[in-house]
């Protein structure tokens, strides 16, 4: 059973998502709705990360495996100005995608193992990411043809 | 100077009880027997009473009400009584400027519009039209919008245009969208003379709307008068005629919407039959506002528990209900959120769609609703949905241009975000036309440094040279309200026509005549090489957006200017269908929500995010209205040790805006002379501060001086009225909006002007010394590390 091990993902996932949207909050202090959402966002992650506890103790994680290599070169360069925002934005929305995938993954494990409590966390937390990834999405469309002509 | 009643000392005038009409009242004042009287309406606030412009040897005389304006029986309010006078004033703008060497310096209209072209030009040229923005108003006419939209969308094809109805009333047209599919208000004003009840939430209408407070003081004269309920952290004039009166505490205007919905929903005061054909997303709400019982309420508002009952027992138990709401929704914490459950509390009730049922999202200026509906802000004109690729096609087929021109790739640019851009230098020129930037935009520091920004080329249009014309690199003098022709329409979709009545001083002209005149010496063009505008006069611009508007929501297709003049005022809708205009949307229950016709896909209301157009369709709530719950959120920024008193700014009612217009009438100017800081017995005894006293106010964004008001308010807040700034007293830094925090509604993107977290001393004692050192030590280092 392999069921920890998708945890264990979504778990690393997930705190790396809420990590970054701090970061991102604090780093572009100067747009203004940015630093609000991004902490709000930021809030939602820790809430799947407590909801997740009752599973980790349920099935157990595995968080043995090293972080998978597309997550590891996300942030890594110092990036400033709008350019730097919209590349931050990027990589926030590459992570909203592997945390979503990993709902995903897990709720059809929660199906298979008639877990119901497990699927609707899965369900709930899903759509949740789905919001994050929404705004981010919206926020870069608007930034994107600024950044890329005029900035 | 011959006047019908002294407005000043009795602002509402005598009583007029209602008896099945609202009779007719002529408000008049007059310096002298006018020659004619010219057809107008009212443009100092959003309200549009008609009046007629008396004019004498080419000069303003005076004004009277007009009988035949529906909105206000003749009635005028100080505002509009008095204003007149300052088309007449010594310091209009006459002539276009052009900054020399760091200095304003008279030019001609060839040299200052010659110099906009080559600018923008240049601009485009080397960083696509994205590097141009315009920020314009709701004080203009809908024709001049019109032709700002079309140059914008379809000339230069910026996405950044705005206006400072962002400001303002973003955030009705917001909540309409949301729950209705497009904007538009649902009632008339006639609901007023016929409602049980009335439900005012941040909206001190006896100061803003004066006229729309005469109808109802005189229903309240009358037999059968409406109960009251309002919504208001202070004792406004509203508040102390209030049934009851619920003041909460900054940032609670959700939770105590959510209180009364929970018991009107618990009480069963609710149209289960409406509910069920006519909306969707009812049982989410249900759930939501469960856990708002009274007591809950009243320990994050400071709402009584029993009050909140009283409320919800008159707004449960009516049989039609009129709500207004103003800026204590739009520019709060949560504002869409809020706004949208007043929007819910109709829509659970079924009162909706007829006589006596009436929502007024307000606006604050007189033609907010046209900057709106003709795309000169971030709206497509004829409320067409940005994300809705055949909406564009239609503005394309309208145009004859290429669809691939207009902006559309993602929401227009809002206002703060506009700023946002000219401060990272990605914007180099702004065109501001008729607003007053350096005094109405939070956080008035930075908006000045924005202003004076080298790399930014800004162009003011205006009458007078306010406190940001003097920050411009070129301004143009405009002609005003009673010097042009046009059109614009108040908050129950009224639609006035204003006459020409005198010529404007100087060289002065239209901002109609200027955007046409830029539009034609940028050489803008349709698909056939003909000129992109091919109108001459407003007239032919009216006939031109009522094609655009035609089978939209705001359809003007029935009307015309000699419509206008000989019938008076009428209601949008007007077409083949509802040719003498229409009292009442939705009056069928279906609203405009149809994926196909709806101005927006929606947003989600927390993080502001853009529903998409595949999620929307697949939801399609055909016609159904959308009822979309809140939680709550507290405010970003809230009273600690170091900053322990809130902050809220507001109106009074003598003057409107910046005062470009109230503070040139002698009158209104002496009635309300300064800036004040109200505040509590309690807070003035603890401070040890005495009425008139000068009082400093500190926020982490700067500081403003003014004197002590004492009383009417509830512990722990300050309200200082936003309306003073610098241009006829630069002594003082007294500008509410030094304090102001820059951040915004996610949705509306309206910036939350009501609330931020300040601390207050005597302006003489110890602290107030050494605030003004630290202030300019802080200032000293700031400029050093050139941040």
């Amino acid at each position: 059973m392999h069921v920890a091990t998708y945890i264990g993902m979504v778990h690393s996932a997930e705190m790396q998502l809420s990590k970054a949207l701090k970061m991102v909050a604090v780093k572009h202090i100067d747009e203004p709705d940015t630093e609000h959402v991004c902490k709000l966002l930021a809030s939602w992650s820790e809430q799947h990360e407590q909801g997740l506890l009752p599973f980790i103790e349920k099935y157990s994680e595995d968080r043995s495996s090293p972080e998978p290599k597309r997550l590891q070169s996300l942030f890594k360069e110092t990036r400033t100005g709008s350019m730097g925002m919209l590349r931050d934005l990027h990589d926030l929305w590459l992570l909203t995608q592997e945390v979503s995938i990993c709902w995903k993954v897990i709720l059809q494990a929660a199906r298979g193992l008639r877990d119901k409590e497990l699927e609707s966390a899965c369900q709930e937390f899903q759509a949740q990411t789905e919001r994050q990834a929404l705004w981010m999405l919206t926020r870069i469309k608007q930034a994107a043809p600024q950044t890329l002509l005029v900035a | 100077m011959k006047e019908t009643r002294d407005s000043i000392a009795d602002i509402w005038g005598e009583r007029q009880p209602y008896f099945g009409e609202w009779s007719v009242r002529i408000d008049e004042r007059i310096s002298e027997e006018p020659d004619k009287w010219v057809h107008s309406a009212c443009v100092l606030c959003s309200n549009g009473c008609g009046l007629e412009i008396g004019v004498k040897d080419n000069k303003i005389v005076g004004v009277r009400g007009r009988a035949n304006s529906p909105v206000s029986q003749g009635r005028l309010g100080p505002k509009g009584l008095h204003s007149w006078v300052a088309n007449n004033s010594d310091d209009r703008l006459t002539k276009p400027l052009i900054r020399r060497n760091g200095k304003l310096e008279e030019a001609t209209w060839d040299e200052a519009m010659n110099l906009i072209v080559q600018k923008s030009k240049d601009i485009v040229e080397q960083h696509t039209s994205s590097a141009i923005g315009f920020y314009t108003t709701g004080q203009l006419f809908l024709e001049e919008y019109y032709a700002l939209g079309i140059l914008g969308k379809a000339g230069l094809g910026t996405p950044h245009m705005d206006g400072n109805t962002r400001l303002c009333t973003a955030t009705a047209a917001a909540a309409l969208k949301l729950s209705f599919g497009s904007d538009g208000q649902p009632g008339s004003y006639t609901d007023l003379d016929v409602t049980e009840a009335i439900l005012h939430v941040g909206h001190n209408i006896a100061s803003q709307q004066t006229v729309l407070w005469m109808r109802i003081l005189d229903r309240l004269a009358g037999p059968n008068p409406p109960k009251i309920v309002v919504i208001d952290p202070r004792e406004t004039f509203t508040a102390k005629k209030a049934t009851v009166h619920l003041a909460p505490r900054a940032g609670t205007n959700v939770p105590v919407l959510n209180g009364l919905l929970n018991l009107i929903i618990q009480a069963g005061q609710i149209d289960k039959e409406f509910i069920q054909a006519h909306t969707n997303g009812f049982e989410e709400l249900k759930k939501i506002v469960s856990k708002w019982t009274p007591e809950k309420v009243e320990e994050l508002s400071g709402i009584p528990a029993q009050k909140l009952r009283a409320a919800a027992e008159i707004l449960g138990s009516c049989n039609t209900l009129v709500t207004t709401a103003l800026q204590g929704v739009y520019q709060s914490m949560q504002a869409t959120e809020a706004a949208v459950q007043i929007n819910n509390l109709h829509l659970i009730r079924g009162l909706i769609g007829r006589e006596g049922c009436g929502i007024y999202q307000m606006n604050g200026q007189p033609s907010a609703q046209n900057t709106r509906e003709c795309g000169a802000d971030g709206d497509l004109p004829g409320f067409r949905n940005w994300g809705n690729p055949e909406h564009i096609n239609e503005l394309a087929r309208l145009w004859n241009v290429d669809p691939t021109i207009i902006p559309h790739w993602a929401p227009p640019t809002h206002a703060m975000q506009i700023f946002r851009y000219c401060h990272q230098g990605s914007i180099k020129m702004l065109w501001i036309s008729c607003t007053n930037p350096a005094v109405s935009m939070p956080n008035l520091s930075a908006t000045r440094k924005i202003l004076e920004k080298e790399d930014l080329f800004v162009v003011v249009q205006d009458a007078f040279m306010t406190e940001t014309a003097k920050r411009a690199d070129v301004v143009l003098p405009a002609a005003i309200w009673g010097e042009k022709t046009g059109c614009f329409t108040n908050v129950d979709r009224t639609v006035h026509l204003s006459l020409k009545a005198v010529n404007p001083p100087g060289e002065a002209k239209s901002d109609f005549d200027i955007f046409l005149d830029y539009s034609n010496r940028m050489g803008f063009q349709d698909k056939d090489g003909a000129p992109l505008i091919k109108w001459k006069t407003p007239e032919e611009a009216f006939e031109g957006w009522k094609e655009c508007s035609r089978g939209r929501p705001c359809d003007y297709s029935g009307m015309s200017y000699q419509k206008l003049q000989e019938k008076g005022d009428i209601q949008w809708p007007c077409n083949e269908k509802y040719p003498e205009g229409t009292h009442h949307l939705y009056t069928d229950g279906v609203f405009n929500t149809s994926v196909d016709y709806c101005e927006t896909y929606g947003h989600d209301m927390v993080t502001g995010a853009a529903i998409t157009p595949e999620d929307y369709k697949a939801h399609d709530p055909k016609g159904k209205a959308i009822i979309r719950a809140a939680d709550y959120r507290p405010p970003h920024e809230v009273p600690d040790a170091q900053y322990p008193l809130w902050l809220t700014t507001g109106r009074v009612v003598y003057h409107f805006h910046t005062r470009t217009k109230t503070g040139r009438s002698k009158e209104l100017q002496e009635a309300a002379p300064d800036a004040f800081v109200q505040i509590n017995e309690a807070d003035a005894a603890k401070y040890g501060i005495t009425e008139g006293e000068m009082v400093r106010v500190e926020s982490r964004r700067g500081h403003v001086e003014a004197p002590a008001q004492i009383g009417d308010i509830e512990p722990g807040l300050i309200f200082i009225p936003f309306h003073y700034g610098y241009w006829d007293d630069s002594e003082r830094t007294r500008a509410a909006n030094e304090l102001t925090i820059a951040e915004w509604d996610a949705v509306s993107k309206q910036p939350h002007f009501k609330y931020a977290a300040v601390r207050m001393h005597k302006a003489d004692s110890t602290m107030g010394r050494i605030g003004d050192v630290t202030a300019k030590v802080v200032e000293n280092i700031k400029e050093k590390l050139s941040l």
